[in-house]
């Protein structure tokens, strides 16, 4: 018996296709499909979705599933019921697992969890050079035939620029992007938030924010002269914002994301020392956040990801200095970026669907991120103006690093479909 | 300084959320004590059976000893745990250090810890009162308090003093609280010394940035000098010891630039030959040991004043 879905009444917002207007969607075994016939409209599972917004399933490329090593933080299964409590449906997960994706056999091993626990689409990523060191190439051909779909030694920038070269041009080969956390380390020793008046103030290590220019600027020369595509990952500072434009008017192959948490608060946040807005890279000011904002607009930065970094309660549980670096947000992450951009009528809604969907799908070449005709039925329906107050302590994820904990934030999830079937009905995981 | 007692607080954590009239009422009472000390039973009575640890987990001499020397003065019994000895060495974390501290009926904890932020943490996870004897490069407010009660007995009030602090001030928590103190008390605070150690960025918190140490002593009331810790710096803040020594020690042909009546203050340790020189450190313009005899007072007043706060006590003072 074939499986139908028909989505009613909801206002259908599909960015990738310029369509916004009220409608029907329909899915049949798993793909969209422009009608169904009456007899199959009698079958199929109705969903009114009147009075609400129905878009693609969210994508979110920047994702910590601590699948292998480091599954007390978080896992598949439960890393997966985030996402799609959050509205997504397709996340690419980074490599720095215990042990590292630098070998066929672990992303093999993730891949092979993925088809038992996971409730959404999970795409593995390969190291870009050995164990993370950033001393010799991970065997990044072999990594894409097991399934990679892109190189990044996230968390531990390559810092040797003769290395970066050479993984950039050999990762071009294959067609694969590159995504590179943007981080000098010989700048950054000991650094736990940005570098400025409130580090000055609060007495702790700051983090300049040239540490991540450099790098920004490095990655765009690199993508410049060998042609490969580098995407930059969470970028937190004004210079690199205008760093990114220029080389985007020049053609040049790159590509770039803003987190959420990013580009709603400021290293203010750390008056009190609350580990729970400590993050790599850290929170900056209010004319860097104001950047990225314009940049978002402006096309400078193509997506947003969450960078969704779970840590346990007791490891964060501990004098600034010495808490890991990472927050969550995949449950919020779209009620906060619609209160960044959308409710203080930055961009439309159309523009920042697009941000979480098709604009990060496009960059690792995922088949994900639009409504179009064939496309795999991957829905978020949603309210944009429905008021919630986080809850950290009731999330799917095992975690609770969660910043937005206590905030009343606009913009609900009411149902997630992958594959044309619910797994999420706006309160509970339903897979 | 005679003020009526204000002071509605059980930790000491910093000198920013202090206000002018609660740093007063500090002055107050380590007037009282400091009095008091005259006698030759220098005890009081206040924390008669009470128990104060002092959880010291960056090495300390001066300040343990200030804070040890305080609080048996006010009849308290002293615990003192330093680092190597304590259980954070064995994987305990500080939040079950301190639980234990307070099950231990500890009736107040002193502490020093390497990392800013770290007694803030704790005053929210013990009930019992937390003094900050040191975080990081946050903050030192007894240290702070104790050099400001130091001026005020060499000038009687601070408003339009001119206060110099010289050296290390990036990784400094006595510079961060000096800063701030003064500027409550109506002075005014220059810090001077080289630009990777004195960034711009303090102007934030009020201080004149200055790298010129003719201008930096020229108009001063006072010059408070400040160790180089090697400890805390990565090797790329400045060439040498030195070099340092060169352009930023205080000599006697340089201390000539400060006005003739104006004093020089230093919080422990002193290096000799490096920040400053021997003869200066000695001569009758250092007040470098009535820094460490008000230290004594000071922190008395404090310790009084949290737990009397803490238990709903009437504050008493020496008479």
């Amino acid at each position: 018996m074939k499986h139908l879905l028909w989505i009613t009444g909801g206002r259908i917002i599909d960015p990738a296709n310029n369509r916004d207007e009220i409608g029907d969607l329909f899915a049949m075994d798993g793909k969209l499909v422009d009608q169904l016939s009456d007899a199959e409209k009698a079958e199929a599972t109705k969903v009114d979705a009147a009075g609400r917004v129905v878009t693609p399933g969210l994508v979110d490329i920047h994702v910590h599933f601590r699948y292998p090593g480091q599954t007390h933080k978080e896992d598949i299964s439960t890393g997966t019921r985030a996402a799609a409590a959050g509205g997504f449906t397709t996340v690419v997960c980074m490599p720095n697992t215990s042990p590292v994706c630098d070998n066929a056999g672990t992303i093999q091993r993730i891949i092979d969890k993925v088809e038992r626990e996971a409730v959404i689409n999970v795409y593995p990523t390969g190291c870009l050079t050995l164990g993370m060191k950033g001393e010799s190439l991970a065997p990044t051909g072999q990594l894409k035939s097991a399934g990679a779909v892109a190189m990044t030694d996230d968390g531990a920038c390559v810092q040797s620029n003769e290395i970066m070269r050479r993984a950039v041009e050999y990762a071009k080969m294959f067609d694969l992007p590159i995504m590179d956390h943007c981080q000098d380390q010989s700048l950054t020793e000991g650094a736990v938030m940005n570098e400025g008046e409130w580090s000055i103030r609060l007495g702790l290590r700051g983090w300049p924010k040239a540490a991540e220019d450099i790098i920004v600027a490095r990655n765009v020369i690199l993508a410049e002269v060998t042609g490969a595509h580098i995407h930059m990952q969470h970028i937190s500072s004004a210079a690199s914002v205008d760093i990114l434009r220029r080389a985007k008017d020049r053609n040049v192959s790159v590509t770039a994301e803003a987190s959420p948490h990013h580009i709603e608060f400021t290293d203010a946040q750390l008056f009190d020392y609350d580990t729970g807005f400590k993050m790599n890279p850290p929170l900056r000011t209010e004319a860097d956040r104001e950047a990225l904002i314009q940049g978002l607009c402006d096309g400078t930065l193509d997506c947003i990801a969450t960078d969704h970094a779970p840590h346990t309660p007791t490891e964060k549980d501990c004098e600034f200095d010495y808490a890991p670096f990472g927050v969550i947000g995949l449950e919020n992450s779209l009620a906060s970026t619609l209160g960044t951009l959308y409710h203080s009528k930055r961009l439309s809604l159309s523009d920042v669907i697009a941000l979480m969907t098709h604009k990060g799908a496009e960059i690792c070449k995922l088949d994900a991120g639009t409504l179009s005709t064939g496309a795999p039925a991957d829905i978020c329906i949603l309210d944009p103006d429905e008021e919630w107050t986080v809850d950290a302590e009731h999330f799917q994820s095992k975690s609770r690093n969660c910043p937005w904990h206590g905030e009343t934030l606009k913009g609900k999830v009411k149902a997630t479909f992958v594959a044309g079937k619910q797994v999420f009905d706006g309160k509970s995981i339903t897979a | 300084m005679s003020h009526s007692l204000s002071w509605n607080r059980k930790d000491l954590i910093d000198v920013e959320h202090l206000s002018r009239e609660e740093i007063e009422t500090i002055f107050s009472a380590a007037t009282a004590f400091k009095q008091a000390m005259e006698a030759d039973d220098k005890k009081q009575p206040y924390l008669n059976g009470r128990t104060v640890v002092n959880l010291f987990l960056e090495p300390s001499t001066r300040t343990r000893l200030a804070f040890e020397v305080a609080a048996s003065r006010l009849s308290a019994d002293t615990i003192t745990v330093t680092g190597a000895a304590s259980s954070l060495t064995k994987g305990e974390t500080l939040r079950d250090t301190a639980q234990n501290m307070a099950a231990l009926k500890a009736d107040m904890i002193i502490m020093r810890h390497s990392a800013s932020g770290a007694p803030h943490y704790l005053s929210k996870v013990v009930d019992i009162p937390v003094i900050n004897a040191g975080d990081g490069s946050h903050a030192h407010p007894t240290q702070a308090l104790l050099d400001a009660f130091t001026l005020l007995e060499k000038f009687g009030a601070l408003d339009g003093k001119e206060i110099t602090i010289l050296g290390d001030i990036l990784f400094s928590r006595v510079a961060r609280s000096n800063i701030i103190c003064l500027q409550k008390l109506g002075a005014k605070v220059t810090i001077a010394g080289p630009s990777t150690l004195v960034p711009k960025a303090f102007e934030s918190m009020g201080a004149t940035v200055c790298h010129d140490l003719q201008k930096a002593l020229k108009n001063a009331d006072a010059v408070m000098l400040l160790r180089i810790q090697h400890e805390r710096q990565t090797s790329t803040h400045f060439p040498s010891l030195g070099e340092y020594t060169s352009m930023f020690g205080l000599n006697k042909e340089r201390a000539q630039w400060l006005k003739p009546d104006a004093i020089i203050m230093h919080p422990g340790p002193i290096n000799r030959g490096v920040e400053i020189d021997s003869e200066l450190a000695d001569s009758n313009r250092s007040v470098i040991l009535e820094q460490v005899t008000n230290g004594i007072v000071v922190r008395m007043a404090i310790l009084h004043l949290c737990y009397c706060h803490h238990k709903g006590i009437e504050i008493e003072l020496p008479s």
